[in-house]
């Protein structure tokens, strides 16, 4: 019991250290922990907060849905396919390092300033880390597995949807948590650049409309906590019994 | 996989050189069918790039962008393996430290940009903050993970030839977990790539981040945003190949099953 | 027997698995003699792993205690070197590395000497630069009796060292061990599930109980080497232990 204590033991040390040297700093910008637990407060107060929040998982999800039932199928197929690796691989390798960000100027063009362009963005954001991960599973999949298919007589069609599709769900489900966690990591950055609600915004309005630092802090403590809980909850999917025999231990 | 002839060694350019032909042509005639004016096509954008090289000012901006994620990545190699090493060794201080990283973690750098700049104001410090704490947290990760992988047997194996503790973590403990850690150290680059371009939207002026959007803002020219852009891909290709190289060395390569 | 090189003393061990005790050697005691050659014999699972990397020094005792040269063993020691299967072999070092590996206080020459020997003495001239992804199994398991030879120590604990190789590689392996234990004269405690290996090897051949373990029987081999595999003896003592275990003869 004490040994489950210690994590938070430590928190509680560090919070108590910001507490001292802030309220030791002569100049008072940076809020203290205790004034951030009353931003926080307020934020629940004015009823503000939950309509940011559900702004924002609004989009993450419609952004991460698009990307999964996109990402998927493509990157199953060019992973199956041999030369459809060699076509497409170049375009992804030079498409895949830019940030989603970089697409905002692109997005607000297409879009508006807007959901849609938020959406737009984190749906960049997943897609291709979700295609990459899905090649990667096709491909990774011992040849064993589709021989024995092939030896029971299984139609192509079969061995896709008997072979295939369960040899890969586990490592699609850890690429899709990932993934997820990526998705909250850009729509926070795009409410900050590119729409007028959500996480992301709370920050960036906070500061702007009257440098409510404690506020700032108040939204950053609350993406992490819900970061957490999204990625704790895909974590959870890992456990079905059915997919456990993959996962020697996580 | 499922081919059932061998590809030749010619089809290795030509399906991607076809696959670039048809997106290439697909820009182009979609920019003309729906005749807009701003969306610039293949060709503006070719010549968007040969403007930017000509004025100078685009090797300003990619020096820039490369020295702040060298400095952030620096950085966060500097603070990330050590702790990570020690934390993948101890499992006790892991776990009472973990938890604070996995708050952390979830956290976009780009949400640290109001208390980057009260620390530390507008400019190369913020961004460069910045981009230390998003290759950080995969850097520690890599560390923990590729320690606490380590086989007993080679630890049981580095004590029995009576190697003291100093000579077991360098002998024995880094080079087994050298493979995970250049992994994380890859995927942290990519990520301090993508960070560097978010901050330089947002906190600096000068990069690529920021060539993309002034030249959005200061003049609307869409040709010289897909330039940057492209630019962006293709720098951030480069950094990914070259530590694929590093994961080729044969004192690693023991720990990657396919030369992916 | 005079002054014994081991000596393992009313040794019990047990685990704690969901909170139970579960006790996996018991009342174990056993004398090895200087450049004996002694097998520990048993059934998967009985703990005769355990017994070794307790004797070795990586685990202790619940209770009792192994003493070696007249002194408790407290922990691992370059003068007893384990030898695991081939996959302990260091995979980021080249041959050479892996043999140097315990070397680290000679000065250079010595070393490269050292190395050299070994290297010749186990057969794998010519992959010196070769880093052990490029090696059979045979020839990593054959680096890693290199690598624990190099420091020169007094005893050898091999852990099922042949068991990933194949039947023929085994055999050839086998005689290679005795070779090498021949030439140094040094005390091997081998731990294997395979009758056949333990009567063509050990000096003696200690028959160890299912979980919990104890010492069923002792069985001392007495045909000098090298031993003939058809000979009237041979066959005797082996069958003599397939019973004891309880095995029938026909499949």
């Amino acid at each position: 019991m004490i040994v489950r204590l210690r994590p938070l033991a430590l928190i509680v040390v560090l919070l108590l250290l910001w507490q001292i040297t802030v309220s030791r700093a002569p100049a008072h910008i940076l809020p203290t922990p205790w004034a951030v637990a009353i931003g926080m407060g307020e934020l629940l107060q004015h009823g503000l907060l939950l309509k940011y929040v559900v702004a924002s998982l609004f989009r993450v999800t419609w952004g991460f849905v698009l990307a999964v039932v996109l990402a998927v199928p493509l990157g199953l197929v060019i992973g199956w396919n041999r030369r459809a690796d060699m076509a497409f691989n170049p375009l992804i390798q030079v498409l895949r390092p830019i940030s989603p960000l970089a697409w905002i100027p692109i997005a607000i063009l297409w879009f508006g300033v807007g959901d849609l362009a938020a959406i737009f963005l984190i749906f960049l954001g997943c897609f291709f880390p979700l295609l990459l991960t899905s090649i990667n599973a096709v491909q990774n999949i011992p040849a064993v597995y589709l021989n024995a298919g092939r030896n029971f007589g299984l139609s192509p069609a079969a061995v896709v949807a008997r072979v295939l599709f369960p040899a890969v769900i586990p490592q699609l489900i850890v690429g899709m948590r990932i993934t997820l966690g990526v998705g909250w990591l850009v729509v926070v950055a795009a409410e900050m650049i590119a729409v007028n609600s959500g996480l992301g915004f709370l920050i960036v309005d906070a500061r702007n409309a009257g440098d409510r630092y404690d506020l700032v802090v108040a939204g950053m403590v609350i993406i992490g906590l819900i970061g957490l809980m999204l990625d704790i909850g895909m974590r959870s999917l890992q456990q079905l019994k059915s997919l456990r025999w993959s996962y020697s231990e996580d | 996989m499922s081919s059932l002839a061998e590809p030749k060694k010619w089809e290795r350019f030509f399906w991607p050189l076809l696959a670039c032909a048809i997106f290439v042509s697909l820009w182009h005639y979609s920019v003309l069918w729906t005749a807009t004016k701003v969306f610039p096509s293949p060709r503006d954008v070719e010549k968007g790039i040969a403007e930017l090289i000509h004025k100078q000012v685009l090797w300003r901006d990619i020096i820039d962008s490369l020295r702040r994620v060298a400095f952030g990545f620096g950085a966060a190699v500097v603070a990330g393996i050590p702790l990570g090493l020690t934390l993948g060794w101890y499992p006790a201080a892991n776990q009472v430290v973990n938890p604070l990283l996995q708050i952390l973690r979830p956290i976009s750098p780009i949400a640290w940009i109001p208390v980057a700049i009260i620390l530390l104001g507008v400019g190369d410090h913020a961004a460069t903050f910045l981009i230390f704490l998003g290759a950080f947290f995969p850097i520690v990760v890599a560390s923990v993970d590729g320690v606490s992988n380590v086989p007993s047997m080679f630890r049981l194996a580095g004590r029995n030839f009576g190697l003291g503790p100093i000579r077991l973590l360098t002998r024995v403990i880094f080079p087994a977990a050298l493979p995970k850690m250049i992994v994380g150290l890859r995927i942290a680059l990519g990520i301090a790539w993508l960070v560097v371009v978010a901050a330089e939207m947002v906190a600096v002026d000068s990069g690529l981040g920021y060539l993309v959007i002034d030249s959005r803002n200061s003049g609307k020219r869409y040709d010289l945003v897909v330039a940057a852009m492209l630019i962006i891909g293709l720098i951030g290709l480069a950094l990914d190949l070259a530590f694929r190289r590093l994961e080729r060395l044969r004192s690693v390569r023991w720990g990657f099953r396919h030369e992916s | 027997m005079a002054s014994p090189k081991l000596q393992a003393e009313h040794i019990h061990t047990a685990f704690m698995r969901d909170g139970k005790s579960m006790p996996v050697l018991q009342d174990i005691n056993l004398e090895v003699a200087d450049g004996e050659f002694v097998c520990l014999l048993g059934p998967s699972g009985c703990g005769k792993s355990t017994l070794l990397s307790t004797m070795a020094g990586f685990l202790s005792p619940s209770s009792g205690e192994i003493k070696i040269d007249g002194q408790v063993v407290r922990g691992p020691d370059p003068r007893r070197i384990f030898v695991f299967q081939e996959r302990g072999v260091f995979p980021w070092l080249t041959v050479e590395g892996n043999i140097a590996f315990g070397l680290f206080r000679l000065d250079e020459a010595e070393r490269k000497k050292r190395v050299a020997h070994y290297v010749k003495m186990v057969g794998l001239e010519g992959f010196e630069k070769a880093y052990p992804a490029a090696l059979s199994g045979g020839m990593k398991q054959r680096l890693e009796v290199a690598r624990a030879l190099a420091v020169n120590p007094d005893m050898l604990f091999l852990d099922e060292p042949f068991g990933a190789l194949d039947s023929i590689t085994r055999l050839t392996m086998r005689g290679e061990l005795l070779r090498i234990w021949e030439a140094e004269r040094k005390t091997i405690i081998f731990v294997t599930h395979d009758i056949d290996e333990a009567v063509q090897l050990s000096d003696r051949v200690v028959l160890l109980s299912a979980r919990p373990a104890t010492i069923q029987q002792i069985v001392h081999i007495d045909i000098p080497h090298p031993r003939d595999i058809s000979s009237a003896r041979y066959l005797e003592l082996r069958d003599g232990i397939f019973k004891q275990i309880g095995l029938a003869h026909r499949l």
